[in-house]
């Protein structure tokens, strides 16, 4: 017996009695002997809950997290404030406990909550149709490949910007290595996807195009002029956005984007070391019934009231098996609560001020490391939360120099010789002064050690 | 006059967020702005000119919309929860609180590895004890689901004959396999091909002889499987796919009956794929977060997802972006569901060698005598294969549709007002009016002998009058719901027009 098993000598004797059989080992014949295990698996001992718990404290203070340094790392994920409320909200027993709504006259609550968050994706993106989460952002833009390459099965030729997160480039290329289609990347002009080169990419066979907003470099990208090169070739145009921006900036609905995904983690979510988050996935009226993952839908019970439950499931894999419009059973359906409470308590104002406040604090961020002697803007395209800048020096050893002065000064970038600096509503003016501080510093001696 | 049973909280009117609060209402304060106000920063071309339609409440009224949701939900922690194939074992609350330490919960994904150490160091240590349980040697924690460690076996499968110079377009699956397993194979550009059930439950051997190829890439497999039988033929089955050398995938959604007592990696399979959300008890979320790490043979490792965690000679670790030169690449951002790595490593620790093994023992014994009690009205509900089963097992309501006029659908329907979740229905596919009972090793004999008194409860009712459980349940927030009448007009969002 384990804590988390309750069967006593007793229940066995009696369990064993009513079943019919000697032993549990009995209730095992049907695996060969020699197949199985002879010995005990090589673990470590069981331990008692107060030493597993030191143990995981032990490993926790191994990492040096947002809580001990002032940190500018971004890159996909922020370190944004999680309100109280959501840690509480999520770990409600009858939230955090029950599995996917199979049974929607138990499942309410966590059905009506996917209802509530497929709106408030909807009105973020401007897009009539948003999915209940997928995993994260990445895979996310993989899967609306997917989709594209289901909807026009004879394009096999996909065109992506080189500002599109390299981790989703990367998962793009292996989906459509298995699906069947051929990934093409236009680079960067001045920061952001080079017009001619997209136009030029993309032909009558391409199937999507795929762009970031704003793109992995911090640059506002011209969504609405690289969509429309894409609509005109037929193209499914797909655009990965990061929801803690469309406060201010133009929606995708509004830009002629068909599906737009993104990674959700800055809506609530901790950063978790990557995961897990949810991936958000919507998209125009016409391709509802090509989208992958979980739906609530309203309806009403057999007394008229006003219910919800899980629909057009005849899109998915334990329906439809081999024709699925994707594999995914289970999705994030806890984060995505979390994203749903962090919009409603950010609210219709402030999702707007907090944009505001980001653009400005990233703009003085990057005017005070501009400042700094050598370092340049990476580009000078608008910024929102994050922006490029390059270093007169190796930016992995400044990285060191400021990290041993508790500062993490962003993402190193070495193939641009650049730094990636994020910036949240947790990183004051004081703090960027601080940084831009201990940044000069790290120059000078990193460059009177080259 | 009626006195109405009905609380308010049941059966109250029900409005979204949406519907509630009023304009100038908010929880956010935005801290000031602290830096000189720059005009113009962003060109009016890339404006948004109206803000999204979000909710305008304070924070009581979230707390108490979501708090008042909650208890629409029935759940784990209050209730029996047999969803078979889903393994709703109970959640430790140790693990939210190791998780939600800032060491683990505030570190960021780009940190560099000298000063993520003790991240690295635990997913080296879980990927060690899944190669171990397993019996593979090398795994990726990447995946994100089961569905999505199918999806890496796939490829890898792919991969590792396209590496040989083969084309290989089929993936042979069982009829009793999830529909992950097909949607997965037509995902990865393959072609599903349908392997028979033979009268034990088992792989028809005969069909299957006759569908391996030397066109097939690879085997999907469950065992125990969706009817919860161990195949015993599982050497003759390994044979038979190596021996046309497609490669042995095993679905690990059915690992807790097996923990300790025999590995995939030992029946001769190359690539496993873990639920950490199912074997190693991760709370389920309400359909979410999962992982679903993989391990693999010696002969798929070069094909493995970058990036790999390796440990260095001085005993440090470190992520290596672009090791492997074969790999199939990423499947997804970062390292993966670290949260959730968490977990599952907290459970190991907590349970060692010996509590795992238990688990696994104790879940098959759960089973069985849930199973044998169940076995009283084996009239109306017969097992649908063999005698004893591993972890879960399927009973089939066709005779007590046949005889008592109730429906699978109704006996669940019927669970619900006797306070427990109905096992998952109609699957598998091929019994007819399916029950997948999985009651788990977290459960007590009591809670196993209350729910097999409410199923012969609720037959007896049937026998005397059957519209009962046709019409039920009754005591739920919400009767039965229109669920065609949803999906004919799909509203699935809330309108502000």
């Amino acid at each position: 017996m384990t804590r988390y098993t309750a069967v006593t000598d007793a229940d066995r004797e009696a369990m064993l009695a009513a079943i019919g059989v000697d032993s549990v080992e009995d209730l095992f014949a049907a695996i060969p002997a020699d197949l199985r295990l002879q010995r005990p698996l090589d673990l470590p001992e069981g331990q008692p809950e107060q030493a597993v718990y030191a143990h995981l404290r032990e490993l926790a203070e191994r990492n040096v997290s947002a809580e001990d340094e002032l940190t500018f790392l971004g890159g996909g994920m922020y370190d944004h404030y999680v309100p109280a409320l959501i840690d509480m909200l999520t770990s409600r027993s009858e939230f955090l406990t029950p599995y996917t709504p199979y049974q929607p006259e138990v499942s309410q609550g966590g059905l009506q909550v996917m209802f509530e968050y497929q709106t408030a994706i909807s009105e973020l993106t401007a897009l009539p149709v948003a999915n209940a989460s997928v995993y994260e952002g990445p895979s996310a833009l993989a899967s609306a490949g997917y989709l594209a390459r289901l909807a026009q099965p004879a394009k096999r030729r996909f065109v992506i910007s080189a500002g599109v997160h390299p981790h989703a480039r990367e998962t793009l290329r292996t989906y459509a290595h298995g699906f069947g289609a051929e990934v093409v990347e236009v680079p960067l002009r001045d920061g952001v996807t080079d017009p001619d080169a997209w136009a030029a990419a993309i032909e009558a066979g391409t199937g999507a195009v795929f762009v970031q907003n704003p793109n992995f470099y911090g640059a506002v990208e011209d969504v609405a002029a690289l969509a429309a090169a894409g609509r005109e070739a037929g193209a499914v145009v797909v655009a990965s956005y990061d929801p803690i921006t469309l406060g201010i900036l133009v929606p995708p609905g509004e830009c002629g984007v068909d599906v737009c995904v993104g990674e959700g983690q800055p809506l609530g979510n901790r950063l978790d070391f990557g995961g897990p988050s949810f991936g958000f996935f919507a998209a125009t009226e016409a391709y509802l019934r090509r989208m992958p993952g979980r739906i609530a839908g309203e309806t009403v019970d057999a007394e008229g009231r006003r219910g919800f439950v899980l629909t057009l499931q005849t899109r998915e894999q334990h329906i439809r098996r081999e024709k699925a419009t994707s594999n995914i059973c289970t999705a994030q359906a806890l984060n995505a609560l979390a994203g749903v409470v962090y919009l409603a308590w950010l609210g219709r104002r402030g999702i707007v001020e907090l944009g505001e406040l980001l653009l400005q604090r990233t703009h003085y961020a990057r005017e005070a490391l501009c400042a700094i002697d050598g370092v340049e803007p990476w580009h000078t395209q608008p910024v929102i939360r994050e922006f490029a800048v390059t270093l007169p020096a190796p930016v992995e050893a400044v990285v060191e120099r400021c990290a041993a002065e508790g500062v993490n000064p962003g993402l190193a970038l070495p193939e641009e010789n650049a730094l990636l600096v994020a910036i949240t509503e947790q990183r004051s003016r004081a703090d960027i002064d601080r940084l831009a501080d201990v940044l000069a510093r790290a120059l000078v001696r990193e460059e009177v050690t080259a | 006059m009626s006195v109405s049973t009905e609380t308010p909280l049941q059966r109250e009117e029900i409005r979204t967020i949406f519907e509630k609060g009023a304009p100038g209402r908010r929880a956010f304060v935005c801290p000031e702005l602290d830096v000189p106000k720059v005009d113009g920063l962003l060109p009016d071309r890339f404006r948004r000119a109206q803000p999204p339609r979000l909710p305008e409440v304070s924070e009581p009224e979230i707390v108490r919309h979501y708090v008042r949701l909650s208890k629409r939900n029935f759940d784990l922690d209050s209730g029996f929860y047999p969803l078979g194939s889903c393994t709703m074992k109970h959640n430790p609350r140790l693990h939210e609180r190791v998780t939600a330490l800032p060491g683990h919960a505030r570190l960021h994904p780009f940190q560099s590895p000298k000063r993520a150490q003790g991240a690295l160091e635990l997913m080296w240590n879980l990927e060690r004890a899944l190669a171990e349980i397993s019996g593979l040697p090398h795994v990726s924690l990447q995946p994100s689901a089961g569905s999505h460690g199918e999806l890496a076996g796939v490829l890898l499968a792919r991969a590792y004959h396209e590496d040989r110079g083969q084309t290989r377009t089929k993936v042979l699956t069982p009829d009793t396999a999830h529909g992950t397993n097909p949607a997965t194979v037509t995902m990865a550009g393959l072609e599903v091909v349908k392997v028979g059930t033979n009268p034990d439950g088992g792989v028809d051997l005969d069909d299957l002889r006759a569908k391996a190829t030397e066109d097939v890439a690879c085997l999907m497999l469950t065992n125990p499987n969706t009817l919860g039988v161990f195949d015993p033929n599982i050497r003759e089955i390994a044979d038979i796919v190596h021996g046309v050398g497609a490669v042995l995938y095993y679905d690990g959604a059915n690992l807790n009956a097996i923990m300790g007592i025999t590995r995939p990696g030992d029946m001769g399979f190359d690539i496993v794929h873990f639920n950490l959300h199912k074997s190693f008890t991760q709370p389920h979320g309400g359909g979410g977060p999962g992982s679903g790490p993989i391990a693999v043979s010696d002969r798929i490792n070069p094909y493995l997802m970058n990036p790999r965690i390796v440990k260095r000679e001085d005993g440090t670790f470190d992520l290596d972006e672009h090791g492997y030169e074969k790999s199939i690449g990423r499947l997804r951002g970062f390292q993966g569901n670290y949260g959730c790595f968490v977990r599952a490593y907290a459970y190991i620790r907590s349970l060692g060698a010996a509590g795992l093994r238990d688990a696994s023992e104790t879940a098959v014994l759960n089973a069985n005598y849930l199973l044998a009690r169940l076995g009283e009205v084996a009239e109306h509900l017969p097992l649908a294969f063999g005698r004893l089963c591993m972890h879960e097992f399927v009973l089939s309501g066709a005779p007590m549709k046949r005889e008592l006029g109730i429906r699978t659908l109704d006996l669940a329907k019927r669970l619900l007002d006797h306070g427990h979740h109905p096992p998952t229905v109609y699957f598998p596919l091929l019994v007819d009016e399916a029950l997948l009972i999985e009651p788990t090793e977290t459960e007590t004999k009591e809670a196993l002998d209350a729910f097999a008194d409410a199923v012969k409860a609720i037959l007896e009712e049937a026998r005397e009058d059957p519209e009962i459980a046709r019409n039920a349940p009754y005591s739920t927030p919400v009767r039965r719901l229109d669920e065609a009448g949803a999906a004919k007009r799909p509203v699935i969002r809330q309108s502000l027009d």
